[in-house]
């Protein structure tokens, strides 16, 4: 009786775009939100926070925002290690030139820095579409890389060349820094990450979010029923580097602590993500979870089996982790183009006919 | 033939009033290929206007000025009493012109809801931060679009099929929808680009019902490109004959029908 | 003639030298593209791949050695003899070949008819597949390549050239292996030039890319063909990957030169074999040169971007590239 939408009339056409239809939905998804935050900071500890939850919640950030510019708005980008790179070094600068002010606003404003410039490198799509843009975000990626590594007032001409988050207190706890706990880590990344959930649903399910899913779908009908390409493109691509500046922010303060732009934000970053909505599925947000999840977990699991379990050099199974990657990105585009969120969905069609599927 | 009409009362009794849509002289070339040549015609209010031709006599290519997808070389186009600067589809589409496509140009991943109520979009004016925000603004205005669009879904019966992809509809329900879509815009001139190509009979009839209901019912001005002979004499109120890029004939279904060159470009008599 | 404008000269010829390499490679995504419609992402890497298993078979390299070993508890690395180049070149590009079969068969026949970007993103899983394959094979180690190539600057160019300039010129600089690169690599282009012109294969892969309904019915099998571009393109990375693996070693930044080819793609347009070699030569001289006169003010390797930056402004301004057909669109 609990997974059923008979009886669960609408009476509002609001309550019937609400972002879980179903009774069963809600409940679960309150009871998600109540246990991440209320029940897992008691518990967390060292290893899981660095482990799975801090990347996985950085990640789920990232593959939101990569999964706006191309799961809703179809325009594939390569350029998401260089996008997390701006959101690191600004958040560097802001941190280390206003020692004062909150590290949550300079969080969101290191987001702000990298739609700019994000919305700059998406200038291009208006003219060249697919894989042609695809390969033009590599410049954006090589480029940007290039620059935080070669411009020193980027590092604040550091001898290593490498950038390292201050201590930062929000109150008197501390969120970045030697001294921080894992607990403080991972609050400050799921605050984040349930800001930019919420802000992300509420833009693709409105009238924003149609214009991106025309523009995808067929970018001249699109136009002919009033979508302008260039500002629905550079809205997506501008909203798609905030929160991949966001993750690139958290993930170089919070979560790294000191980074090198090539190590931590190479091209291999960019596929990741993109892998990440792949398998997770394109144009869902809970897809950029499910992705985010199983490939932060893909190479713990594939560790604990080979070099714990079978005695495998770990170098073999970061090998085989990589063919494991693609010969999964490949099975999924051929099997199922919408990833882990329409097999999840498939199950929940059937469990909602259970037991009676005609 | 006569290019203008004043305002007139259809014999069923519609009123159709000034002028919409003046297009004079349209010329479009592509390369050195002349489309359209130096053809002026007008369209009032109210009116179902057609436009037919043999394949190629550039129909499809005059809508496509009008929707603002090609701007012609040659020629002006005047809408609503003002003369018309060259426009992006888009703009067009802000003016209160909407169309559908000869091959369906739905979006595939989305419901046909959702579909429709894209065609909403140039009636939706929050901002980004008031759709991030959502409560409020954004909601308040989703609620009234969708109450809108609810009314053409009952209007054009696609009730049951409300939250179902588009991808996975049969082709005339794709068209319908289509239509609700174009419709949703509550636009000022309504294109329509061979409707009902493909369709069998009674598809046929549902949709020429359609049509004339939302003439009746909206009183929108409706502009429409049809093969079929039988529907567009039923239908339409004035029709322009168009061959190889020229205009040869306009007026009513009457009319065009006793017109020797038009009775001679349908059965193909040889051009010198 | 002042030692700075030869100095500049010789960073030209060196730039076209380059540049021919990039035009191989890149020759080698024109013939899947037009064939297939496949952007091919993973070129890098089987540049890559074929260097490396030149080496293993060359060093006679137990395949999966590190599995074996890990699994069985054996200690084997080496069979113990070592094959000629030539006959390990055989061999390596029977090895592109069954990739290539391989690669068509269990993936992309299964995504035909599949939008681009879809296949764009195949391949770069297909990258990353290849990748840890390569690894898992060989062993992720930085290995020399040495085939026989004769290497260092020439001495022979160096004392022709050295009376042009005055006393602070030494004549120019030329290493051998590049010499014997572009030699090598303008062979080939003009090799597959006259394949796909002149042969019947060729042909059909030429009826190929105009149109699959048409090719199908005029009894072309689109099976061979599409395995035959996978096998072309195998043999064009077995090339790019022996010249680059001999120059800097084989390691995993060799994918990363390959992958020059893309931006040379977007300058030439993606269906023009003229477009791919003029593509290669101007990204080739555009980024030595500006290496040379820009890189040391802004503290160098602008290698790593030039060719993208280039590519990517050039194509705000003319999408279809410099030879490319261009793009009408109708509704």
């Amino acid at each position: 009786m609990l997974y059923r939408e008979a009886g669960d009339f609408k009476t509002s056409y609001a309550a019937d775009s609400q972002t879980f239809p179903i009774k069963f939905d809600r409940w679960r998804y309150w009871v998600v939100l109540a246990v991440a935050w209320l029940v897992i900071p008691f518990f967390i500890n060292d290893y899981w926070a660095n482990a799975i939850l801090v990347p996985f919640l950085i990640y789920a950030i990232a593959a939101i925002g990569l999964n706006i510019l191309t799961g809703y708005c179809g325009q594939v980008s390569l350029g998401t290690g260089g996008f997390m790179a701006v959101g690191a070094y600004s958040v560097y600068k802001l941190m280390t030139s206003f020692p004062d002010v909150s590290i949550l606003i300079h969080v969101v404003l290191a987001g702000f820095i990298t739609a700019a410039v994000g919305a700059a490198f998406g200038l291009p799509s208006l003219r060249i579409k697919g894989f042609y843009l695809a390969v033009a975000t590599l410049a954006a990626q090589f480029f940007l890389v290039w620059l935080f590594n070669k411009v020193p007032w980027f590092y604040n001409y550091s001898a290593s060349g490498q950038i390292s988050a201050p201590e930062r207190f929000i109150g008197n706890i501390a969120v970045t820094g030697a001294e921080t706990t894992p607990w403080a880590q991972y609050l400050i990344c799921l605050f984040f990450v349930t800001l930019c959930a919420l802000l992300a649903r509420n833009l693709t399910r409105g009238s924003l979010g149609r214009q991106w899913m025309a523009i995808r779908d067929m970018d001249i009908a699109a136009e002919i029923i009033g979508v302008d390409p260039l500002k629905a493109k550079l809205t997506a691509f501008a909203v798609s580097s905030f929160f991949i500046g966001i993750a690139g922010a958290l993930f170089f303060a919070v979560y790294l602590g000191a980074v090198e732009v090539g190590e931590a934000f190479g091209i291999q970053k960019s596929f990741l993500v993109l892998f990440m909505c792949i398998i997770g599925g394109l144009g869902s947000i809970f897809g950029s979870f499910a992705g985010a999840a199983f490939l932060v977990l893909l190479p713990v699991a594939l560790k604990v089996l080979g070099v714990d379990i079978l005695g495998w050099p770990s170098s073999t199974v970061a090998h085989l982790q990589l063919v494991a990657v693609g010969g999964l990105i490949m099975f999924f585009l051929i099997k199922e183009p919408h990833g882990l969120a329409q097999l999840w969905r498939v199950a929940k069609e059937k469990l909602r006919m259970w037991p009676f599927p005609y | 033939m006569k290019d203008t009409v004043a305002p007139y009362t259809t014999a069923d009794g519609r009123q159709i009033g000034d002028v919409l849509m003046d297009m004079r002289g349209i010329t479009l070339r592509f390369g050195g290929v002349e489309a359209i040549k130096d053809i002026s015609f007008d369209i009032r209010e109210g009116e179902i206007r057609a436009i037919i031709g043999p394949n190629g006599a550039g129909k499809s290519s005059m809508l496509n000025v009008i929707s603002g997808f090609y701007n012609p070389q040659d020629g002006e186009v005047w809408f609503r009493g003002a003369k018309r600067p060259p426009m992006k589809p888009y703009q067009v589409a802000r003016q209160g012109i909407a169309r559908t496509f000869q091959n369906i140009a739905l979006f595939d991943g989305m419901s046909v809801l959702d579909n429709i109520m894209t065609g909403r979009l140039t009636h939706m004016k929050s901002g980004l931060l008031a759709q991030a925000v959502w409560k409020g603004r954004a909601e308040r205005e989703e609620v009234e679009n969708r109450a809108v669009v609810e009314r053409i879904i009952d209007f054009l019966e696609i009730q049951a099929i409300r939250k179902t992809p588009v991808g996975r509809l049969p082709y005339g329900l794709k068209k319908r929808v289509e239509l609700a879509r174009a419709l949703a815009a509550e636009p000022k001139l309504l294109l329509l680009d061979e409707p009902m190509a493909g369709m069998n009979v009674e598809e046929k009839e549902d949709m020429s019902r359609f049509i004339l209901d939302v003439n009746d019912e909206f009183g929108t001005t409706i502009a429409l490109i049809e093969h079929d002979m039988g529907v567009v004499m039923d239908l339409s109120d004035r029709v322009v004959v168009m061959d190889y890029g020229r205009k040869i004939g306009d007026g009513t279904p009457s009319e065009v029908r006793n017109n020797q060159e038009v009775i001679d470009a349908y059965l193909g008599v040889a051009h010198d | 003639m002042s030692a700075d404008f030869l100095y500049g000269v010789e960073v030209v010829i060196n730039g076209l030298m380059s540049g021919v390499l990039y035009a191989l490679v890149a020759l080698g995504f024109v013939l899947i593209f037009k064939a297939s419609g496949i952007f091919n992402y993973a070129q890098g890497v089987m540049a890559l791949f074929a260097a490396l298993t030149l080496v293993g078979v060359m060093e006679g390299q137990v395949p999966f050695s590190h599995i074996i070993n890990a699994t069985f508890g054996t200690d084997i690395h080496h069979f113990g003899w070592h094959v000629p180049a030539l006959l390990a070149i055989a061999l390596t590009l029977v090895v592109m070949i069954a990739f290539a079969w391989m690669v068509h068969t269990f993936v992309f026949k299964h995504l035909v008819g599949q939008e681009p970007i879809i296949l764009f993103m195949a391949t770069i899983g297909l990258a990353y597949f290849l990748e840890g394959i390569g690894d898992l094979m060989w062993g992720s180690d930085i290995k020399t390549l040495d085939i026989g190539i004769p290497q260092g600057g020439s001495m022979w160019v160096e004392n022709i050239s050295v009376h042009l300039g005055g006393e602070d010129f030494y004549g120019f600089f030329i290493d051998k292996l590049d010499i014997t690169a572009s030699i090598v690599a303008a062979i080939l282009v003009i090799g597959l030039i006259v394949f796909a012109q002149y042969t019947k294969q060729g042909r059909a892969m030429r009826a190929v890319a105009d149109d699959h309904q048409a090719a199908l019915s005029v009894g072309i099998s689109l099976n061979f063909i599409w395995i035959l571009v996978w096998s072309l393109a195998g043999m064009v990375a077995l090339v790019a990957g022996v010249m680059w693996g001999a120059k800097s070693g084989v390691q995993f930044s060799l994918s990363l030169i390959a992958l020059k080819a893309l931006p040379v793609l977007m300058l030439g347009g993606f269906t023009s074999i003229p477009g791919a070699i003029v593509g290669g030569l101007i990204i080739g001289v555009g980024e030595k040169l500006f290496e040379f006169m820009i890189g040391p003010m802004v503290g160098g390797a602008t290698e790593n971007w030039f060719a993208y930056v280039l590519a990517l402004i050039f194509l705000v301004f003319r999408p279809q590239g410099l030879f490319g057909e261009r793009i009408i669109e109708r509704v």
